[in-house]
């Protein structure tokens, strides 16, 4: 690794919010928080994955991954980040490199892949991904994407984070700091308003952003950038003028919020889309910060106005559902931010929380469950697929909620499951998707076909009858 | 027949290929309760983990050494043992596949020494049997690793055992779907025929619900089945790629062998009946005498949408020949031919040219073709190009049931055909009453005489 990568993982995690630093010695601090994986015992992504998720909805630039064809040729076209114009976002770029560049160095073929890049698709930036190999063989890709800067007269960002340097968490982190060091800040926007934000740390999956935009719109909120779902690259380069940054996933790029505060006194906070009421505080949040800001005050009146209409009509259409969904169970599976701003969100639609995984939230988070669930906070540490399966099965939730590495869990206990983290084809943000996610949640709980997959066979040998269901099928 | 040309391309876009890992990956799944592990950083693993998930809609058992920075530089042996001891204690599995990635390659991490060393130091290994196969991911692409690993398989476990007459060993190519294998088993058995499949993914992914959870695969080719393979009298091969099992199986049992370039098209399945008809000393059932007649009708249905229409297609080589070769049958002109890397398979496609390339190739090349075919990353290709697309191959993820999918034997043909000639009708051009507009001067010319004469 090289030493300006040692020196970027250290100041990544010199980070004010992480509970583990703070009780550290200063010595121990230097050495990071990331936890050693266990060897054949670990999964999830690793710190390149990460990376390429933070920035790949960035959607006009051209995102090339220098490594062999393992790392984007196994994962391109995998996450969809809605845009609302580019596509070229959605183009697999990789140097794909042989044996050759391994014993010679890549160098030459990064350079002439950039180069290729411009002449065929002319994108405003090309985003340059490191990985393990060619980390490993000592290409500078920092020092290619200078010369190719100077050479091509457009930005070229290097983003240094090698698949071995960690875990998809540092990615994040270190895809954030590849826009602080090369990208925040070189542009001016053409004008300013006291209304300016940047919303960091949100991909826009499945255009949930646009569920949301409505609302900041009819305040005459505008939008400066997001970092990064449908970003544009000028935009983000331009994200130093915002008056008001609002983290969305609070743990992926935090280091994004924290370094403009200090470098352009932009004050930040930690909000949510999901839930009914974490929607309103966010609202208010924004409109709070935009007055101390500068905005003028009667935003503060008029946010009031809109969150009391627009909460009023989503309980209404909630409503339906609550008394249908009222006592169902719900085991939920998902990381980070996600496990208590969706507690709140199911709560609202009458259901009971059995458990939440809080395998990646922060310590934050967790006092944010301990609030929302009281003392009967079922938080999950690091369950096993078989305890998940067993729980199913035994029929100690109705549904669980997870990503879709897990669903088989549930499916193979013929119990209900909804995607709700990046595969998931419907969106769940603001008021408009908190319906929504109750509707999914309705639609699964109440297939006919649960029934059916319940069924034993006549014959007996499908193992024995089903968890809470009777001979006869009723669920 | 098709020249070969390589992409001089420094980038490549879209791509096509996936890594040999994967394909190393996928064989091993076809083992019964087995745990294969990459070898590498924790993204080699996820990366192929995600998309084997969302082609065979399945919880796929894979681990990972969890390499990182320092291990990758000080070598990988630590991870490696702590991988087996932690596998061994959580899934117990029968076997440890093992493949490596670029990164402990581009290291020159000594994996095969590693084993021997771990089965000294841990005696608790012993009733687990540890496959190893070296596939860096910067050569080759997912049909090598697939090809490897079969070898890998047979080097490790197959010794020579006295000749069963009516065993046979099959070796399914990487593309044929857990539906192939079972026609094929059930091709071979009605001759009376036992088979070994090697490796036979139809136990593991086939999509069904086990009683209970396990945490390594769910059915395969077992451990015994895998001995038992040097009993066989006979190695059938389908695909190019399975050539250095068979030779491996001919080299360590003296088992002699036939490659089936495909399985999918008429002629290639007569052959493959004659063979077994030779094998077994039966004659060929009235089942296929009967599926070949189907299959002639349904050629002879389907050829009026197929006949004359242009097609782009990219696809591993195997699987290139295999459904090139058919359309090229049905009357379809191979107009763009996009492959991953070298194979002899490609000297036997009915194409002027193949290319080594990515998608970007066949997005270029498919202007003025008819139809697209690849697998599902195709679709951004179709969809900008407004033409249809046929996904074969893997991965298949925008499509649910690839397990049964099924294009070998009569029947598989047919199926295939079906689905072409059925793509083609949906995208049959409908007219209408403006298509065929006069010239502006035949207009001109009908509409005055004085106009006429002015020109």
């Amino acid at each position: 690794m090289s030493a300006s990568l040692k020196a970027k993982i250290a100041d990544v995690f010199d980070e004010p919010g992480c509970e583990i630093n703070q009780g550290k010695s200063d010595k121990d601090r230097k050495k990071g928080c990331t936890k050693q994986l266990a060897p054949g015992a670990a999964a999830g992504g690793c710190a390149f994955d990460g990376a390429k998720i933070a920035l790949q909805p960035v959607a006009d630039v051209a995102h090339l991954v220098h490594g062999p064809i393992a790392c984007e040729g196994n994962s391109w076209d995998n996450r969809h980040s809605a845009s609302s114009g580019p596509q070229i976002y959605r183009t697999g770029f990789t140097t794909d490199i042989n044996e050759l560049d391994v014993i010679y160095g890549g160098e030459k073929r990064l350079f002439k892949s950039i180069r290729e890049i411009l002449d065929k698709y002319n994108p405003p930036a090309v985003f340059v991904y490191q990985t393990c190999v060619t980390a490993l063989v000592g290409d500078d890709i920092e020092a290619v994407c200078q010369r190719a800067t100077a050479k091509f007269g457009k930005p070229i960002i290097p983003v240094n984070a090698p698949g071995f340097a960690g875990p998809k968490n540092l990615g994040n982190k270190l895809g954030a700091e590849a826009l602080l060091d090369y990208v925040i800040g070189t542009v001016e926007p053409e004008f300013t308003t006291p209304y300016d934000i940047n919303i960091i740390g949100e991909y826009n999956l499945v255009g949930e952003l646009w569920q949301v935009k409505p609302l900041l719109d009819a305040l005459g909120i505008r939008i400066l950038s997001t970092i990064c779902g449908d970003g544009r690259y000028n935009e983000i380069a331009s994200a130093h003028r915002a008056k008001v940054n609002m983290m969305v996933c609070s743990k992926s790029m935090i280091n994004i919020a924290t370094k403009m505060e200090q470098r352009w006194g932009i004050p930040y906070f930690e909000g949510s889309f999901y839930g009914i009421g974490d929607m309103s505080d966010t609202l208010r949040q924004i409109a709070k910060l935009l007055v101390k800001q500068g905005a003028p005050d009667d935003l503060l009146l008029r946010t009031e106005q809109l969150i009391a209409v627009e909460e009023a009509r989503a309980w209404q259409r909630i409503a339906h559902y609550k008394q249908r969904l009222t006592g169902k169970r719900v085991l939920l599976i998902t990381g980070g931010v996600k496990s208590w701003s969706v507690v709140a969100a199911l709560q609202e639609a009458g259901m009971e929380i059995v458990g939440t995984s809080i395998k990646k939230s922060t310590k934050e988070d967790k006092e944010k469950i301990k609030e929302i669930m009281g003392d009967d906070a079922h938080m999950i540490d690091n369950m096993t697929p078989r305890e998940m399966y067993a729980m199913l099965r035994d029929a100690r939730a109705d549904i669980m909620l997870s990503g879709g590495r897990s669903q088989f869990v549930a499916l193979k206990a013929r119990m209900p499951w909804l995607d709700i983290n990046q595969e998931r084809y419907h969106p769940y943000g603001g008021y408009e998707g908190m319906v929504g996610l109750v509707h999914e949640i309705d639609r699964a709980i109440f297939n006919p076909v649960w029934q059916q997959v319940r069924i034993p066979a006549p014959w007996g040998d499908d193992g024995e009858t089903l968890g809470a269901v009777s001979a006869n099928g009723s669920a | 027949m098709a020249s070969v040309i390589e992409s001089k391309k420094a980038c490549a876009v879209n791509p096509l290929k996936m890594s040999q890992p994967l394909g190393a990956t996928l064989a091993f799944l076809g083992l019964d309760a087995c745990m294969p592990v990459m070898h590498g950083s924790q993204g080699c693993t996820s990366f192929g983990l995600v998309l084997l998930v969302r082609h065979f809609k399945e919880a796929i058992p894979l681990q990972t050494t969890a390499m990182n920075e320092v291990t990758s530089i000080l070598g990988g042996y630590d991870n490696l043992e702590a991988a087996l001891i932690n596998i061994r204690s959580r899934a117990a599995p029968k076997v440890i596949a093992i493949c490596s990635t670029g990164l402990t390659e581009t290291k020159g991490d000594d994996v095969e020494g590693y084993l021997v060393t771990a089965r000294k130091r841990k005696p608790e290994l012993a009733d687990t049997e540890i496959i190893y196969v070296s596939t860096p991911d910067y050569v080759g692409g997912f049909e090598d690793g697939y090809q490897h690993a079969i070898s890998a398989i047979v080097r490790t476990l197959v010794k020579p055992l006295p000749v069963n007459p009516q065993q046979v060993t099959l070796l399914p190519g990487s593309y044929l779907s857990p539906a192939d294998i079972d026609e094929l088993r059930e091709i071979i058995e009605a001759f009376g025929l036992s088979v070994i499949v090697l490796p036979d993914i139809s136990g593991s992914l086939d999509g069904h619900i086990p009683p209970d959870w396990r945490g390594t695969t769910l059915g395969g080719t077992t451990l015994e089945q895998i001995r038992t393979a040097g009993a066989s009298a006979y190695t059938l091969g389908v695909g190019e790629q399975t050539r250095e099992g068979a030779q491996t199986l001919l080299d360590i049992a003296g088992t002699p062998f036939e490659i089936f370039e495909r399985l999918t098209g008429l002629e290639v399945n007569d052959r493959l009946l004659q063979k077994l008809a030779q094998i077994s000393g039966q004659a060929v059932p009235a089942k296929y005498r009967r599926q070949r007649s189907q299959l002639l009708d349904a050629m002879l249905d389907s050829h009026f949408y197929t006949g004359g229409i242009k097609v782009a297609i990219a696809a591993e080589p195997d699987l290139l020949l295999a459904v090139g070769s058919v359309l090229v049958d049905m009357g379809a002109e191979l107009h763009c031919c996009v492959s991953t890397t070298k194979s002899a398979a490609h000297a036997l496609l009915p194409a002027q040219q193949v290319i080594l390339g990515d998608l970007e190739d066949l997005e270029l090349g498919a202007a003025d073709c008819d139809l697209l075919i690849t697998h599902s990353h195709g679709r951004q290709a179709a969809q900008r190009l407004n033409k249809p697309l046929l996904r074969i191959g893997f991965p298949v993820f925008d499509r649910i049931g690839n397990a049964h999918r099924r294009m070998v034997g009569y029947r598989g043909t047919m199926d295939l055909v079906f689905e072409v000639a059925n793509l083609m009708l949906d995208h049959v051009e409908h007219h209408h009453p403006g298509d065929w507009p006069l010239s502006p001067e035949a207009l001109q010319a009908a509409a005055s005489v004085a106009t006429l004469e002015t020109v």
